[in-house]
C-alpha cells in the first residue's frame, strides 16, 4: 500500500494508448511536437508538485485531441506508472503544470539522449502490483513498434506499474506513453488545453528537432559491430511478431543474440552457386589491358619503327636461357612481364631497357626494370635538400660577457658526402619498379652514398609499399623506396658479370694518366667478341668480369674527398698528394676499390666457400648447355652465358636485327669477306649471349642469423673543465667556514687601515 | 607436391622465381613414378631442392597410409638415383646444430668441428679438444626434418582423423575458398601437435576434433611470419614463411 507521499518528481504523463495503430502504419516520420513531448520522458527534481495518477484509464481527451491529427510511427509513448493509490493533492494550480511542462520540454531536449536511456530493468508487464515508493513514481517507456518503428524501452528504479488498457498489443511490444495525471477531467482538461495549445505553439521545433536527433542517436552505428539499435530492434520485433513465441518476453535475449548472429552466417544456397566477386578479376582487368595497348593504330610504318627499335629486350629468350639453368617466372608471368616492359618503353624516352629481375617482399613483391634514358632525355627530380648542417661552433655571440656562455661542444657533424650524378657510378641506371605487371611503374630516386652505408647495417624485408617507413638501428634515411634503390644498387655491384671480353674499355683518352685515381668508368660492347666455351666458363671463374662499379666503403663509386676547401685548393692538393698527407693527418685515406672489369676470382670470399658456384645447365646434353653462374654471396642472383657462336647470325647484334626485316640484300657489318652472310637464309635475331638476374629478397647472405649493431659508447661531446666539471654544493659548515674567514680577512684589512690611520694621526698630534 | 600433379604445382609456385629446368623436370616425372613402385609408397612427394656448392640435392619424400605417420625421405643428386636417408633422431639435431654454413653437394663430405670435452682420466680431469666428424647426409637429414616441422603447412580440411586412430585424406576437399585462404587460421602446421594440450577448455570447445588435431597457423610466435605475398592470377595463394624463406605453400 502506498502511503501518501509527497512524489518528489513532476512528472507528465500523455497516454496515446491504443493510439498505437496509426505508429505501426507509417514509416515516416511524424512532426508532432506534443508527440514528441511524450516521446521522452524524464524525472525532473523539479518543484515538488504532486502529481498523482488517474485511477481511470488516462484516455485523455487530450490524448484523444491530439494523436489522431498526428500519426505517430516512430512515436514514443510515454506511460508512467504510478501507484494508484498514491494519490495526493493536485498541484495547487495547473500553471506550475503548464510551466513544468514547458520546462520540462526544454531540457528535455538537451538530456534527450540521457533520459532515452537510463537505467533499464526487466519490465513486468501487467503487473498490477503497486509498491509505496519514496520518490513515488515510475517511470516506464515502452516502445511500440511495428515493422520498422520501434522504441527503447527503460525503466528505472521505481517499478510502479498500473495495469493501462494497452494490452491488446503483445507482451513483446512496448510503448511510450505519456500520462498526465488530472485529478479531475474536467479541471485538467480545460486547464490543460491552454497550456498545452501554448506550449504547442513553441514547442514544435522544437520537438521536431528533439524526435530528429532521437531517431538519429537510434541508427547511430556501433564502432564494433556496425549494426545500429534502429535495425536491430526492427529486425528483432519482425521476427517476434512473425513467430509469435510462448512467452516472448522471457527469451528476447536470446532472439536478439539470434539476430545478431545471423549476420555473420553467409546464406548458404546448395542448389545454385553464388558468383563471388573476387579480386583476381579486378587484377584480371588491369592486366587486360597489356594486352590490348598494341591495338592502337596499326599502321605499317609503326611496325617497323618497333622493330627497328632496340630499347625493349627479348625477355622470352632470357627466360628460355634461364628455364635451362632452373630459374624463372614462369612462362605466363613472364610475358606478362615483357608486355609490361614494352608500356614502360612506349611511355618514357628509354634508351636501353633490361629485366633486372624480381625482389619478393612480404605482401607484394617488385618487379623491377633497369632503364637509360636517351641522352638529355633524362627528367630531372627535384633536388632534395642536402645542406649539411654543422654545429655553430664558429659564431659567437656578443653578449659573451654578459650571459653564462654555454660549453661548446666538440662535435661536428660530419659533411654528408654528395650523392653522385646521374648516369655515374651507382646511379648510372634508372630504376623502375611496379608490383605486378598491369600496374603503373614507378620511377626509384637516385641513391646516396648515406643511403647505401646504412643499407649495408641494416637487414629488413620488403613490404612491397613504397612508402613504408623503415624503423631501424642506424636510422636509415629514407623509406621503402630508397631502401629498395640502395639494395639494388649493391646487387647490381656485387653481381653484375659478362664472360670476359664482351666489354672492354673504350679508345684511350689523353687524360687518363692523370685520373688513375677515379678509375674508369665507361666501356663499350666489343664488336670482335667471339665468345667463350661453355666448359671454360665453367670451370674458371676468371673468365667472367664485373661490368658495374664497385661501390666503396663511402657509398660512392667514385671517391668523395670530404675535406675539400675550394676548388683551386683542391686541384693544388692533388699535385701535392705527398705533402698534404703529411701536413693533414685527419684527412681521410682514399678508397680504393678494384677497377672496373676485373675477373670474378678476385672476389673476396666467405667462409672458405667460393662467392659464386658455376654449373653446366645440363650433363645429359653438354653440347647445347649453357654455362649457368650463382652467386653465393647474395643469394638469388644469377647469371648466364651460352658461349658458343651461333651458327646463322653475327656477333654484333646490330647488324644481324636489320637483317631480319629484309631491308637490304647485302651484309652491312665490318666482316664484310668474312662474315658468311647468306641473304638467304632467315636470320634469327640475337641480343646478347648472357644475361643477369636477380630473383630473391634483397639480403645478402651472412651464415649467422643478423644482430642489430651496438650502439656507440657516449660520445664526450663538451672539453671538461670547471665550467661542467659535477661538484657537490659546499655544505652549511663550509660556506661558514668560509665566510668567517673572509670576514677574518676583511676586518684584519680594516685593522690595518685603521691602524693606520691612527698611526697618522698620532703623527700628526705629534 | 604430388608426383601425379607436379607440373601443375611447379607453374603455380613460379612465383618465387625458383624452378626446374626441362631435363630435371622429365627425370622427376619418371624416377618418382619408379620410387612409388619400388618401396610401394602411397605417395610421393617432391619436396623440393637443397643447394649445395658442388651439387644440389634433390628431395623426395614417401607417404604410407597414415598421413601423418614419419614419412620416408630420399635424396639424388641427378634426379634418377634416389637414395633412402635414415630417419632423423635428437642426437642428429644436436650434434649437427653446430655445423653452419652452405651444403657442399657432396654427401660423404665431412665436417670438422673442434669441441671441447672433459676427458677423465684416472684422477684427472681435463679439457681435450675433440675433432668431431660430422656428415653431411646427417646434416641433410636434421635439416629436413627441422624444416618440416617449422614450415610444413596444410590448409583445414584436407585431412581427418577418424576414431581408429589414422589420419586419411579428405577426398571431399575442394580447397579453400578466397575469403578462408586469406585467413592464417585455415592453416595448421603438419606436424604432431605440440600447442594444442596448452589450449583451454573454451578454445577447444570450438574446435571439431576430426578436423582440428594439429597446431594452427595463428599463433605463431613472432606474429606475421608467415604471410601471403600475392594472389595469383588463376586465384590461387601462395603463402610463404618468414621463418624459412625459400619455403612456399601454394
Amino acid at each position: 500500500m502506498e502511503d501518501s507521499i509527497p512524489v518528489n518528481q513532476k512528472i507528465k504523463h500523455q497516454e496515446l494508448g491504443e493510439t498505437g495503430r496509426p505508429w505501426e502504419e507509417t514509416v515516416t516520420t511524424s512532426q508532432a511536437p506534443e508527440l514528441g513531448l511524450s516521446e521522452a520522458l524524464e524525472l525532473e527534481q523539479g518543484p515538488e508538485t504532486g502529481l498523482q495518477p488517474r485511477s481511470s484509464p488516462p484516455t485523455m481527451p487530450l490524448s484523444g485531441a491530439r494523436t489522431p491529427d498526428r500519426p505517430v510511427d516512430d512515436l514514443v509513448g510515454l506511460r508512467a506508472s504510478f501507484p494508484s493509490s498514491a494519490f495526493q493533492e493536485l498541484p495547487s494550480t495547473l500553471s506550475p503544470l503548464a510551466l513544468a511542462r514547458q520546462d520540462f520540454m526544454a531540457p528535455w531536449q538537451s538530456d534527450k539522449t540521457t533520459s532515452v536511456i537510463p537505467e533499464a530493468e526487466t519490465p513486468h508487464f501487467g503487473h498490477l502490483e503497486q509498491l509505496s515508493d519514496k520518490g513515488g513514481s515510475t517511470l516506464h517507456q515502452t516502445c511500440q513498434s511495428k515493422g520498422n518503428t520501434f522504441h527503447q524501452s527503460q525503466q528505472t528504479k521505481y517499478p510502479l506499474y498500473e495495469l493501462r488498457d494497452v494490452s491488446d498489443h503483445t507482451s513483446k511490444q512496448k510503448e511510450l506513453r505519456f500520462d498526465i495525471f488530472q485529478e479531475d477531467d474536467s479541471d485538467s482538461n480545460c486547464h490543460l488545453d491552454q497550456p498545452e495549445s501554448g506550449a504547442s505553439q513553441v514547442a514544435p521545433s522544437m520537438l521536431e528537432i528533439a524526435i530528429q536527433n532521437t531517431k538519429a542517436y537510434l541508427l547511430k552505428t556501433s564502432s564494433k559491430s556496425g549494426l545500429n539499435l534502429y535495425d536491430h530492434l526492427s529486425e528483432m520485433l519482425t521476427k517476434v511478431l512473425d513467430k509469435r513465441p510462448e512467452n516472448a518476453v522471457d527469451i528476447i535475449e536470446n532472439i536478439s543474440q539470434d539476430v545478431k548472429m545471423e549476420h555473420f552466417s553467409k546464406k548458404l544456397d546448395t542448389l545454385q552457386n553464388e558468383n563471388e566477386m573476387l579480386p583476381t578479376y579486378e587484377m584480371a582487368e588491369k592486366q587486360k589491358t597489356l594486352f590490348l595497348q598494341g591495338n592502337v593504330e596499326g599502321a605499317d610504318q609503326e611496325l617497323e619503327d618497333e622493330i627497328a627499335e632496340h630499347a625493349l629486350p627479348n625477355i622470352m629468350e632470357s627466360a628460355f636461357y634461364f628455364e635451362q639453368a632452373g630459374v624463372g617466372l614462369g612462362t605466363d608471368e613472364t610475358y606478362r612481364i615483357f608486355l609490361a616492359l614494352k608500356q614502360l618503353t612506349d611511355t618514357h624516352p628509354i634508351q636501353k631497357c633490361r629485366f633486372w629481375g624480381k625482389i619478393l617482399g612480404l605482401k607484394m613483391n617488385y618487379i623491377v626494370a633497369e632503364v637509360e634514358f636517351r641522352e638529355g632525355e633524362d627528367e630531372e627530380e627535384v633536388e632534395e635538400e642536402d645542406v649539411p648542417e654543422e654545429r655553430d661552433n664558429g659564431d659567437s655571440e656578443a653578449d659573451e660577457d654578459d650571459e653564462d656562455e654555454l660549453p661548446r661542444p666538440f662535435y661536428k657533424a660530419p659533411q654528408a658526402i654528395p650523392k653522385e650524378e646521374s648516369r655515374t657510378g651507382a646511379n648510372k641506371y634508372v630504376y623502375f619498379v611496379c608490383n605486378e605487371p598491369g600496374r603503373p611503374w614507378v620511377k626509384l630516386p637516385a641513391v646516396t652514398p648515406a643511403q647505401i652505408v646504412i643499407a649495408r647495417k641494416i637487414k629488413k624485408f620488403f613490404t612491397g609499399r613504397l612508402d613504408t617507413p623503415i624503423i631501424s638501428y642506424p636510422p636509415f634515411p629514407g623509406n621503402e623506396s630508397n631502401y629498395l634503390r640502395a639494395q639494388i644498387a649493391r646487387i647490381s655491384a656485387g653481381t653484375h658479370v659478362s664472360p670476359l671480353g664482351f666489354y672492354h674499355f673504350g679508345e684511350e683518352e689523353g687524360e687518363e694518366e692523370e685520373e688513375i685515381e677515379s678509375g674508369r668508368d665507361s666501356f663499350e660492347e666489343n664488336p670482335d667478341f667471339e665468345g667463350i666455351q661453355v666448359i671454360d666458363l665453367v670451370e674458371s671463374l676468371s673468365n667472367w668480369v664485373h661490368h658495374v662499379q664497385h661501390i666503396l666503403p663511402q657509398g660512392r663509386c667514385n671517391w668523395f674527398n670530404p675535406i675539400q676547401k675550394s676548388e683551386e685548393e683542391e686541384e693544388e692538393e692533388d699535385e701535392e698528394k705527398e705533402e698534404e698527407k703529411g701536413e693533414e693527418p685527419d684527412d681521410t685515406e682514399q678508397e680504393v676499390g678494384p677497377p672496373l672489369l676485373t675477373p670474378i676470382s678476385e672476389d673476396l670470399e666467405i667462409q672458405n666457400t667460393s662467392p659464386w658456384t658455376t654449373r653446366l645447365s645440363s650433363n645429359l646434353i653438354p653440347q647445347y648447355a649453357i654455362a649457368v653462374l650463382r652467386s653465393n654471396l647474395w643469394p638469388g642472383a644469377y647469371a648466364f652465358s651460352n658461349g658458343k657462336l651461333s651458327s646463322l647470325g653475327h656477333s654484333n647484334p646490330l647488324w644481324a636485327s636489320q637483317a631480319v626485316c629484309g631491308k637490304g640484300s647485302t651484309c652491312q657489318c665490318r666482316r664484310r669477306e668474312r662474315c658468311g652472310f647468306n641473304p638467304w637464309v632467315r636470320k634469327i635475331p640475337w641480343k646478347r649471349k648472357f644475361e643477369n638476374f636477380y630473383i630473391g629478397w634483397g639480403h645478402k647472405y651472412s651464415p649467422d642469423s643478423y644482430t642489430p649493431p651496438v650502439p656507440p659508447p657516449v660520445y664526450q661531446e663538451y672539453p671538461s673543465g670547471p665550467e661542467i666539471t659535477e661538484m657537490d654544493d659546499p655544505t652549511v659548515e663550509e660556506e661558514q667556514a668560509f665566510r668567517a674567514a673572509q670576514e677574518a680577512a676583511a676586518n684584519s684589512t680594516e685593522e690595518n687601515e685603521e691602524t693606520e690611520e691612527e698611526e697618522d694621526e698620532e703623527d700628526d698630534y705629534d | 607436391m604430388d608426383a601425379e600433379s607436379l607440373l601443375l604445382a611447379l607453374e603455380l609456385a613460379s612465383g618465387s622465381g625458383q624452378g626446374l629446368s626441362p631435363d630435371r623436370r622429365a627425370s622427376l616425372l619418371t624416377s618418382l613414378m619408379l620410387v612409388k613402385r619400388d618401396y610401394r609408397f602411397d605417395r610421393v612427394l617432391f619436396w623440393g631442392r637443397i643447394l649445395g656448392l658442388v651439387a644440389d640435392y634433390y628431395i623426395a619424400q614417401g607417404v604410407s597410409e597414415d598421413q601423418l605417420a614419419p614419412r620416408k625421405t630420399l635424396y639424388s643428386l641427378n634426379c634418377m638415383e634416389w637414395s633412402l636417408l635414415p630417419p632423423a633422431t635428437k642426437e642428429m639435431e644436436t650434434q649437427t646444430s653446430v655445423v653452419k654454413g652452405r651444403f657442399m653437394g657432396d654427401p660423404s663430405h665431412e665436417y670438422e668441428h673442434t669441441e671441447l670435452q672433459k676427458v677423465n682420466e684416472g684422477e684427472k680431469v681435463f679439457e681435450e679438444e675433440v675433432v668431431v666428424q660430422i656428415k653431411e647426409e646427417t646434416r641433410l637429414v636434421s635439416v629436413i626434418d627441422q624444416i618440416d616441422k617449422a614450415v610444413a603447412v596444410i590448409p583445414r580440411g584436407a585431412l581427418f582423423k577418424t576414431p581408429f586412430g589414422p589420419i586419411n585424406v579428405n577426398r571431399t576437399f575442394e580447397g579453400l575458398s578466397l575469403s578462408e585462404a586469406k585467413k592464417l587460421s585455415s592453416y595448421f602446421h603438419f606436424r604432431e601437435p605440440v600447442e594444442l594440450k596448452n589450449k583451454t577448455l573454451l578454445e577447444k570447445a570450438e574446435l571439431d576434433p576430426s578436423l582440428d588435431f594439429m597446431d594452427s597457423l595463428e599463433h605463431d610466435i613472432p606474429k606475421g611470419c608467415s604471410d601471403f605475398p600475392e594472389v595469383h592470377p588463376s586465384g590461387s595463394i601462395l603463402e610463404d614463411n618468414g621463418q624459412c624463406s625459400g619455403n612456399f605453400s601454394g
